[in-house]
């Protein structure tokens, strides 16, 4: 973290209209980023042709960036909310286990084919989400009781969560789901596109209104701005806050729930990164890391960067693991970009 | 309107306030000052409902109050203009006039908490216009304003809601001389409107320019009151340091 990323309020100074060159300047970035992806699908299906650019393609990138998009979207609003949750993996992991334990023990035994299967999956979604939401309730009243930042809170709550999901199983990963809990949601298609795909975009499209058009939205952006201008402002701080971290609980509950039904096993040690790629689509987005901007759009175009990089890289074969690479490189280069745009209207202003 | 009755503060031995008190006017406005740690800010934070006072009463036009909390002298009409003004600085300037009091939308939408941004922005921009002040862009985050406007719109968000009384700690401490004098204008605008204003400040020449009374306050202590047109310059100078006994009609009395 470089102090030029410092939200802090710039010295001002008297003088011509520099806010509408700020507003296309924020827009610009907005609009860099989501060129970068434009230019990216591009360049991929110039190289690879109908092998990239292809319905069943795309609809793959969809898929694999779903569970990234609920996590994202969550992450989104703690950052605009001046927040952090580095747990977000762990709680993930930990719900999905003890929801998947939930299923199996109540779908009825794999000999007679799941005879309960129906209520299990419901019951483990269920579980799963509601055990998600009640971590987010536990990093959210430490942040706002303890009052220490929720950097360090949930750097603890991410051992926690994760030492209690290997406590439960031993190690090694849930197995033995119902098939059913991939047919009905993991592989299932609706109009064409798989049903994670869907949820995903639902969650971000429902998220992106209540973040740019209600009341909560707003308090969200104020918090992140000014806490203390919020509260004094009569906005219950705390409060929002809480709901903030429970609204990130339980997204990380559903995208364990999205990936139980996707690979019919848990993931114990496949999560330990989803925190930092949650963070890097959200910043890459446009949001500022100390609170107070960003956009559910700008987060599905930085969720999307990576999904089409490491899609695209493999199909023209070119080690995945330059992905990794390109999305550091990514996150610098568009941190950077908004950065000398932000400086130079200050001094244009 | 308000009157504030023998009110003392204790910060552990420290006597912040001691018996203290001071009635103010509908549309008055009353200069605060003092050297530092004379108990202005003391004083303004138990007006404004930050700080609870350990003895003495309030009252507002005739009535006890207690303010437990800033909401609670805002239900009564109070409006505070904090020193560090408290602007959330990614929001618009309608925003910021509207924080925590948000309109919504009629109807459904509404009560989904949907707001109504553009009659927000409306009266935001009529409200400003009324007071005189200037706003560069109505759209663009505060952060960008100088420190003039932003002034400028802490004041605006303030006498938007105030009904009774405005408070103001320190609103020119940071600004120019031109600034200052647009300062001076939306106090005097504000007044018109009936509104009480307390204004803490340091520069002689402002409140010179803006007061009807100056209560000067020391070691806790009011010490004098004084008239503008009255008094003068080393009357007050006098008053804050506790130099001399003055004329000019002020009631001086050390405070030890």
């Amino acid at each position: 973290m470089t102090d030029t990323l410092t939200a802090s309020p710039r010295p001002a100074t008297e003088g011509a209209a520099p806010s509408r060159t700020r507003r296309v300047a924020t827009t610009m970035t907005g609009n860099w980023v989501f060129l970068a992806l434009v230019i990216l699908i591009v360049f991929f299906s110039v190289k690879a042709g109908g092998t990239f650019f292809d319905l069943g393609n795309f609809r793959n990138v969809l898929f694999n960036a779903s569970g990234t998009m609920l996590l994202a979207v969550g992450t989104a609003f703690l950052i605009i909310g001046g927040q952090l949750d580095l747990s977000i993996g762990s709680v993930l992991v930990f719900s999905e286990v003890v929801g998947a334990k939930v299923i199996i023990a109540v779908s009825g035994p794999a000999a007679k084919s799941y005879p309960d299967a129906t209520l299990g999956i419901a019951l483990g979604i269920v579980v799963s989400i509601g055990l998600g939401a009640a971590w987010g309730v536990l990093n959210g009243v430490l942040v706002t009781r303890v009052k220490i930042p929720s950097f360090i809170i949930t750097l603890g709550s991410l051992g926690m969560a994760l030492g209690l999901a290997q406590v439960i199983t031993k190690g090694t990963d849930v197995t033995g789901m119902p098939p059913k809990m991939i047919t009905s949601i993991g592989i299932a298609r609706f109009l064409s596109l798989p049903v994670p795909v869907w949820i995903a975009a639902a969650v971000a499209v429902v998220a992106g209104l209540v973040l740019a058009k209600t009341r909560f939205g707003r308090y969200t952006y104020a918090i992140g701005s000014n806490a203390e201008a919020a509260r004094r402002s009569g906005i219950k701080v705390a409060r929002h806050i809480v709901i903030l971290f429970t609204m990130m609980g339980a997204l990380a509950g559903l995208a364990g729930v999205l990936d139980v039904a996707r690979y019919t096993t848990t993931q114990v040690s496949g999560h330990s990164s989803d925190n930092l790629v949650a963070i890097a689509a959200v910043i890459i987005g446009g949001a500022s890391l100390f609170g107070g901007r960003g956009t559910i759009f700008g987060t599905a175009v930085g969720v999307l960067i990576p999904a089409v990089l490491n899609n695209g890289l493999v199909i023209i074969n070119v080690q995945p693991f330059w992905q990794t690479v390109a999305i550091g490189a990514i996150l610098i280069l568009a941190v950077a970009m908004d950065n000398i745009k932000r400086s130079q209207q200050t001094r244009a202003s | 309107m308000l009157s504030a009755k023998s009110i003392s503060k204790q910060f552990g031995h420290v006597t912040a306030l001691s018996e203290v008190s001071l009635d103010i006017a509908p549309g008055e406005v009353l200069a605060l000052m003092g050297d530092n740690g004379a108990g202005k800010s003391t004083l303004v934070k138990i007006l404004s409902g930050v700080l609870t006072p350990d003895r003495g009463e309030l009252r507002v036009q005739g009535r006890q109050v207690h303010f437990g909390s800033p909401s609670d002298a805002r239900a009564e009409g109070i409006e505070t203009v904090y020193q560090d003004l408290a602007l959330a600085d990614d929001l618009s300037a309608p925003a910021n006039l509207f924080l925590g009091r948000e309109h919504h939308r009629r109807g459904l939408l509404g009560r989904l908490g949907v707001l109504d941004v553009k009659r927000m922005q409306r009266e935001a921009e009529e409200h400003i216009k009324s007071l005189g002040a200037r706003v560069p862009d109505y759209k663009a985050s505060v952060r960008m304003f100088s420190g003039g406007q932003r002034q400028s719109v802490a004041i605006a968000r303030a006498s938007i809601w105030a009904r009774e009384l405005i408070i103001m700690d320190e609103p020119t401490a940071a600004l120019g001389l031109v600034q200052t004098e647009q300062v001076a204008q939306l106090i005097k605008r504000t007044r018109e409107r009936g509104i009480a204003v307390i204004v803490i400040s340091h520069s002689v020449p402002f409140v010179f320019d803006v007061a009807d009374r100056i209560v000067v306050l020391r070691l806790g202590a009011t010490v004098a009151t004084l008239s503008p047109s009255e008094a003068t310059h080393d009357d007050i100078v006098a008053a804050i340091t506790g130099a001399s006994v003055t004329d000019a009609g002020a009631t001086t009395e050390d405070a030890r």
